[in-house]
């Protein structure tokens, strides 16, 4: 079932088209419609939106934790879009996800040490002996300090809490994480604690990260690139730098001027949208962002192509061009 | 009304425990600031360093028990308001002070319509109490904070957080309060509508020239909306003085850490700069400068008998008793 793809530098991650509808009694939700992009190894792509546009969605359903409704997804070069259970097992070996409250994602029976402990034991990859040492060193790796092993996650603060999380998550070495907003419960001297944590150890273990937030700062910060979704579609992505140096898409340039600024001297310049944000349950084609999009005309209604501006810079807007005068 | 020179509020000293069982939490030792006619002052730090205790003493719904004023006071326009019958403050509580709570989805009652919630604050103010008035105010304020007056007859369950966070903000300012205090007024939102948000309560601040307390922990939010600002650690104002004294020149090494926390301010470095260590436990706080065990510069004179504050400029205060020395780092 392996289906080799030819790309320049091998992702480790890459999906194709990908869409995931929830059924609602409304109709058909679509939660992610037709998102395709590639992480290579080691890299860190960024997904922002506003809450309700389907980016955990997308970083749940990529690691299977949902059913795809279509597209494919493909680790390694491989094609993991279906598998079975066995294969599924195999496959969370080499993907995890870090949840974003740490309060409600361990469970509470369970001590730190088990909660560790737990996916070496499964994997059936380490002795009795091995288990224990293993075990030591990723409390040591993620910054637990040995006398917490017997506690309960209720013990614990919410940096120490997620710090579990995350060793949790990394201990069979995955080659790909999903971070799904880690920070957001955190206040922000322990954010930065978190945050230097998990670049730590991508530089250590060379992970792939998928970085879900809606705090624009951190993902500026961690990723090598962005994807900024909107209402399950994904309008536009590029290198980070680029982005938010000359962002494209009325969306984006819209959610970056609404950043509040910490520097009192150059206050941003807030582009205010205007109107409530469409349903999307059985959408419409065309772009979703028309009803608050001050340059929305007629041929916005119609299905929107992504259109390449330059090297990795993709934009899903028909008026682009003429817009930046490109 | 008042003379500029007259301070508006003005609170001393105030001391906030809560007990439970045999502990006692010690929220807020010993907070004073005060605040002028149309200013507003950001009450900055991070979860449980006591701010929302603050806001809730002054406008008096601090739950009791467990929630207990030790001493202090707050005076608005020289009037104590701890000392105040609560026939008082009735009168005052929605009409000359009102407060905008954290979370629009469990401020509002879920089974009345957002009209009628409006309404009955402008009810309850007005001298002749009549309904009829109070329902024509309501639909105002639902124009004023852009939610079209068909939806009068709404439940808080058919709106979005953001259109919820409006109706808890005409709610506040219905009564066109002298004082408004906004605990973390935007934090549920996202950032599109938080951008609607505060441009809307700068805009009603400035018709109604309403002073505020703005309580967040989004140093960028107090960047765009604040005049002054005080930093609240472990119940204590640790730095306090005008935005541009406190984001060109932060003195406390707290403050230092709360800027070197933030990614927006680590352009161009790949690590962060966090405090290390948690904020203390607040039944157990540390002899001495609250901070000294997280501080990187803390002595041994930081770790006994209070702190006091020194004044660096006029208006600039700050608790640390290590001033000089880090004013030599820096330089």
């Amino acid at each position: 079932m392996a289906t080799t793809i030819e790309t320049k530098a091998a992702p480790t991650i890459e999906i194709r088209n990908l869409k995931k509808y929830f059924k609602t009694p409304g109709g058909q939700l679509h939660a992610v419609d037709d998102i395709s992009f590639a992480i290579e190894k080691g890299k860190t792509v960024g997904v922002v939106g506003e809450s309700g546009c389907g980016k955990s969605t997308l970083g749940r359903t990529i690691i299977h934790l949902h059913e795809s409704t279509g597209g494919q997804i493909f680790l390694d070069g491989e094609d993991i879009t279906k598998l079975n259970k066995h294969q599924l097992r195999k496959a969370r070996e080499k993907m995890q996800i870090v949840f974003q409250d740490p309060y409600s994602s361990l469970n509470g029976r369970m001590t730190v040490e088990e909660i560790i402990r737990e996916p070496l034991a499964l994997s059936k990859r380490f002795k009795k002996k091995e288990l224990d040492e293993e075990t030591e060193r990723l409390m040591e790796l993620v910054g637990i300090e040995p006398r917490l092993r017997a506690s309960y996650p209720h013990e614990l603060d919410g940096g120490r809490r997620q710090r579990v999380g995350i060793a949790r998550a990394i201990a069979l070495n995955p080659e790909f994480v999903v971070c799904d907003e880690p920070v957001s419960a955190l206040d922000v001297s322990i954010q930065a604690q978190v945050l230097n944590l998990l670049m730590d150890l991508q530089d250590e273990m060379g992970m792939t990260l998928m970085f879900v937030t809606h705090d624009l700062s951190v993902v500026q910060h961690i990723s090598d690139s962005i994807c900024v979704m909107y209402l399950g579609q994904m309008v536009e992505k590029a290198p980070t730098e680029r982005l938010f140096e000359s962002p494209l898409h009325p969306y984006t340039k819209a959610l970056l001027s609404a950043i509040p600024s910490v520097d009192i001297h150059n206050p941003s310049k807030r582009i205010l949208l205007k109107g409530e944000i469409t349903s999307p349950i059985n959408p419409k084609p065309g772009c979703r962002f028309a009803s608050r999009c001050p340059y929305a005309t007629e041929a916005c209604q119609q299905p929107q192509e992504l259109v390449e501006v330059a090297p990795d810079h993709v934009v899903s807007c028909c008026r682009v061009k003429e817009l930046n005068s490109l | 009304m008042s003379q500029t020179n007259e301070k508006f509020l003005e609170v001393n000293n105030l001391v906030v425990e809560y007990i439970t069982g045999k502990q006692v939490v010690h929220a807020v030792n010993g907070v004073s600031f005060s605040l002028d006619k149309g200013h507003t002052l950001g009450l900055v730090g991070e979860t449980g360093a006591g701010k929302t205790s603050i806001a809730k003493s002054i406008i008096g719904v601090l739950s009791d028990p467990p929630g207990k004023v030790r001493s202090g006071e707050i005076l608005l326009e020289g009037k104590d308001l701890l000392t105040a019958p609560e026939e008082d403050m009735l009168q005052i509580r929605g009409k000359r002070i009102s407060m905008i709570f954290q979370d629009p989805m469990t401020a509002l009652n879920p089974v009345m319509t957002i009209g009628d919630q409006i309404a009955e604050v402008v009810a309850l103010h007005s001298e002749s109490g009549n309904t009829h008035e109070a329902k024509e105010t309501a639909l105002e304020m639902l124009k004023m904070v852009g939610i079209t007056p068909e939806r009068y007859d709404d439940f808080p369950h058919q709106f979005s957080g953001g259109m919820k966070q409006r109706v808890v903000i005409a709610i506040a300012l219905a009564c066109n309060p002298e004082l408004l205090l906004a605990d973390e007024p935007t934090t549920a939102l996202d950032v599109t509508i938080q951008a609607q948000v505060l441009e809307m309560i700068n805009d009603l601040k400035e018709k109604l020239n309403t002073s505020m307390i703005l309580i967040t922990h989004d140093l960028g939010v107090v960047a765009e909306m604040c005049d002054d600002v005080a930093v609240v650690y472990a119940g204590e104002i640790i730095e306090q003085g005008s935005k541009e004294d406190l984001f060109d020149h932060p003195a406390h090494p707290y403050t230092h850490g709360l800027f070197g926390s933030l990614p927006s301010m680590a352009k161009g470095q790949k690590r962060l700069h966090p405090i290390p260590g948690l904020t203390p436990d607040p039944t157990d706080l540390p002899k001495g400068c609250n901070f000294s065990p997280r501080c990187p510069y803390a002595t041994d004179a930081c770790r006994q008998g209070d702190i006091p504050l020194t004044e660096l400029t006029p208006g600039h205060t700050c608790r640390c008793c290590n001033l000089g020395h880090l004013e030599k780092k820096e330089g």
